[in-house]
């Protein structure tokens, strides 16, 4: 016996098992990130300032310390490539497998982006010797954007396999390989809205 | 999947390395995850043996094995304080994280869900073969970890900061470890959910699955939503140790006389409230596959429907989304507001009505029930009463004004314990003798099983109940001595003794278990036909005893029936199978 719905949906529950599998995995990612806002919260209470002393100087907002401009170009290029990985599946639709490497560059490439940019933020704060173990704004900063990075960094691996070989799938079983497509952009959309969060919780407020 | 050959003739050999160790069938990842987690189990029960000597005998040399440990952890004999620690530290991990739980989630649930529910394998058999593996090295991790200079994690299973966070290299090994841990068991917890809900067989539908399927079901979804806020915690914690915030270390925090050099603003609390997000949820994970197999076991051995299953189901479910709003009762003395306090004792009090609806269904199941007394059917019978005192127990827990005395103290281990051990171990074990058969092909032997039985459920109440008293007296938990050098405690104390013999004799009474295990392998009864208990549901009823390879059924069975259908009246036999139209 095979294992049934790997690609068509079940009609009771209107999906296949990779889409419901994925969902399940945001719902855990979620919780993951929401123990980390949930201990931001913590700390940040528990404070009496924030982000409070660093190196002798006390600071009473973030982006005294954070480059939020930069953070909001990083912030448009998520979004971006959250609306080209959109259009590499639906060029898969439409059958025009060019026009999806293209659009699934696009979004590896828009990966790489943020990551220059979140690697030039980070350098900046280490030459001045802002690190993790200076105060707690700083350590639950790195702690949270950092994971974020990893995750970007994940869907990067599993894009850019989608780009190379993992593309041969689209000659011998293009609806699978869709489905595979739909699941990535799931997960891509996903580490977006983290970014979504993180970007005015940590930067603005 | 789709590019091999799963029909169980075909007759294409499979390497012995993809058949037995890197398996993508449920089955035999199942029987992985079950010979593991048992040799987890008695390494940490071998663990607490040792503490046990300790305990009844402070100071005193261990003889005949006391010599061959190291010097660091046992000079002549003599356990140190330090060692004692650890011991204690990673008894608990290991019997909750790498015993219990995949003992009953990666084992049991892997074993019997898809064939319960007619699928032919896991929705996602390659992620489930990573999830034993990735455990297999949470687990080693956490062994070897005793063997580092300053031996294994000492700050308790709970590893509460700021101790943990400036405790030996243990505790960095430990936190590696879990994060593996948690990570297989997200992995196993995406896989079953999905499982469930994707892959059973035409005609079973959600009120036909077995109760042991429920039960399952509400689990993964503790183990997807609960641990990860502690993956977040221990990679908080990971920072602490390794780059030097102070995520949970206070300003001002003074070890050994000196001041601590950090930055300081952190919260100890803080590690309690994610930690316990996921321990609490964890205490379900560790009793909802018991009740479930417990389940299963009553109905086939009363002959009868369960009494009250859909609202058995209710109850679990129930159970599943309060156990995510009571974890602050674990911090009653933590100094929290009344308010605060109030709402978790309230959701605490109504969180114990399902769990006593479901062990009241099940005790009126046996009501006017003519009992076969099976081996498995005695450790399920076992389970009521013994859960019972457990949850009992854990009621005045739950109530500040008398969990404020009782708390960290040695009544708290025998609430958890009874829900644990002559619980959830006592079911796991009814598991076994059960299922046994439909692994092997062969049964059990009966009076050892019953041996193992008598001695074992009788032991546990000689090392547990004593727990009790010694806490009502104000003994606390993790004292090296077990309270010999309290003076409020010398009443008591002399309970140590009998409590260690009798961890003793349960280990002894293990020895019928392990040689019957393996003796009937080889030589146990063949069973007479696929179904040797009569039973009704699909894992007997629909294939073979082994069941077939990869892919399990010939073609999907079709679901006619609920799971419980016995003597029915007019049916010619006193049970009706599932997939019997
Ligand atoms: C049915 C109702 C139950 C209630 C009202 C209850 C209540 C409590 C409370 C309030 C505590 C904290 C005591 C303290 O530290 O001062 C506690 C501890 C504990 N309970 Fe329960 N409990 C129940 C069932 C269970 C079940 C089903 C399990 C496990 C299968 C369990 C396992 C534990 C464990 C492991 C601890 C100790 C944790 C530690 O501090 O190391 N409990 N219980
Ligand atoms: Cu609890």
């Amino acid at each position: 016996m095979q294992i049934p719905y790997t690609v068509e949906a079940r009609p009771d529950t209107g999906v296949n098992n990779a889409k419901l599998g994925v969902w399940l995995f945001l719902a855990s990612e979620i919780m993951l990130f929401g123990g980390l806002f949930s201990a931001y919260i913590f700390l940040r209470v528990g404070s009496p300032e924030w982000p409070g002393d660093i190196l002798g100087h006390t600071y009473t907002s973030a982006s005294e310390i954070l480059n939020v401009p930069l953070a909001f170009v990083n912030t448009i290029v998520l979004i971006a490539s959250s609306v080209t990985i959109v259009l590499s599946w639906a060029a898969l639709a439409m059958g025009n497998f060019k026009k999806y490497r293209i659009y699934m560059g696009l979004t590896v490439l828009a990966g790489f982006g943020f990551l220059i940019i979140k690697a030039i933020e980070y350098s900046d704060k280490f030459s001045h010797g802002y690190l993790p173990a200076e105060n707690n704004f700083l350590g639950i900063y790195f702690v949270m954007t950092g994971l974020h990075a990893l995750h970007v960094i994940g869907g990067m691996i599993v894009n850019g396999y989608f780009l190379g070989p993992g593309a041969k799938m689209w000659k011998s079983d293009p609806k699978r390989f869709m489905s595979r497509i739909e699941v990535a952009g799931l997960y891509w959309h996903f580490v977006d809205l983290v970014w979504i969060f993180l970007f005015p919780t940590i930067y603005l407020i | 999947m789709s590019d091999h050959d799963h029909d169980g003739h075909a007759h294409h050999q499979e390497s012995f390395v993809r058949k037995y160790i890197f398996s993508t069938d449920h089955k035999v990842i199942g029987i992985q995850y079950g010979l593991t987690s048992l040799l987890f189990l008695l390494i940490g029960f071998s663990l607490m043996m040792l503490m046990r000597w300790q305990l009844a005998f402070p100071g005193e040399a261990l003889p005949l094995i006391g010599s061959l440990f190291s010097d660091s952890t046992m000079p002549d004999g003599v356990m140190q304080p330090e060692f004692y620690n650890q011991l204690g530290a990673m008894h608990g991990t290991i019997m909750v994280f790498l015993g219990i739980v995949p003992l009953a989630v990666g084992a049991f649930g892997n074993y019997i869900v898809p064939l319960q529910i007619g699928a032919p394998d896991m929705a996602f058999p390659k992620l489930n073969m990573a999830s034993y593996w990735v455990f297999f090295v949470g687990g080693l991790i956490m062994l070897s970890s005793f063997w580092l200079p300053a031996g294994a994690a000492k700050a308790g299973w709970t590893s509460y900061p700021p101790l943990a966070d400036i405790e030996t290299t243990g505790q960095t090994m430990w936190l590696f470890g879990m994060i593996f841990l948690i990570t297989s068991s997200l992995l196993g917890a995406v896989n079953f959910l999905t499982t469930i809900i994707q892959l059973r067989a035409p005609g079973m539908t959600l009120w036909r699955m077995p109760f042991f399927v429920w039960a399952q079901l509400v689990t993964s979804f503790l183990l997807l939503l609960a641990f990860p806020p502690l993956e977040a915690a221990g990679v908080l914690q990971l920072f602490d140790r390794l780059v030097g915030t102070s995520f949970f270390l206070p300003s001002g925090l003074v070890v050994s006389g000196e001041l601590l050099d950090v930055a300081g603003g952190g919260s100890p609390l803080l590690w309690q409230h994610l930690f316990w997000f996921l321990a609490h949820p964890e205490v379900y994970v560790l009793i909802l596959p018991a009740m479930g197999i417990v389940a299963e076991i009553v109905a086939n051995n009363t002959r009868k429907p369960l009494w009250g299953y859909r609202v058995m189901v209710y109850s679990v479910i129930f159970l599943g989304f309060m156990s995510f709003i009571v974890w602050a009762h674990h911090m009653f003395i933590t100094g929290m507001g009344t308010a605060l306090s109030g709402f978790f004792q309230i959701t605490t009090m109504i969180i114990s009505i399902p769990s006593v609806i479901i062990l009241s269904a099940l005790f009126l199941s046996l009501w006017g029930a003519s009992l076969r007394f099976t081996t498995p059917m005695l450790f399920a019978l076992a389970f009521l009463p013994m859960f019972g005192l457990g949850g009992l127990t854990g009621l005045p827990l739950g109530l500040a004004p008398t969990d404020i005395p009782l708390h960290d103290t040695m009544y708290v281990i025998g609430h958890f314990h009874y829900v644990v051990a002559p619980g959830t171990i006592l079911a796991l074990f009814a598991g076994i003798y059960y299922w046994y058969p439909k692994a092997t092909g062969r049964m059990l032997n009966e009076p050892l099983g019953k041996i193992h039985f008598w001695g074992s459920a009788i032991s546990m109440n000689f090392i547990f109940f004593p727990m009790l008293i010694q806490g009502l007296a104000g003994v606390s938990r993790r004292l090296y001595d077990g309270g010999a050098s309290y003076e409020f405690a010398q009443d008591v104390i002399h309970y140590n003794e009998t409590m260690s013999i009798a961890a003793w004799v349960l280990g002894l009474f293990q020895l019928p278990f392990i040689f019957n295990f393996f003796w009937s392998i080889w030589k146990g009864k063949k069973v007479e036909n696929d179904n040797p208990w009569d039973a009704t549901t699909l894992e007997w009823t629909a294939t073979t005893s082994p069941p077939l390879g990869h892919g399990n059924f010939e073609t999907a069975p079709t679901v006619y029936r609920g799971p419980y259908e016995y003597s029915v009246p007019g049916h010619d036999t006193d049970f009706y199978p599932q997939d019997q139209p």
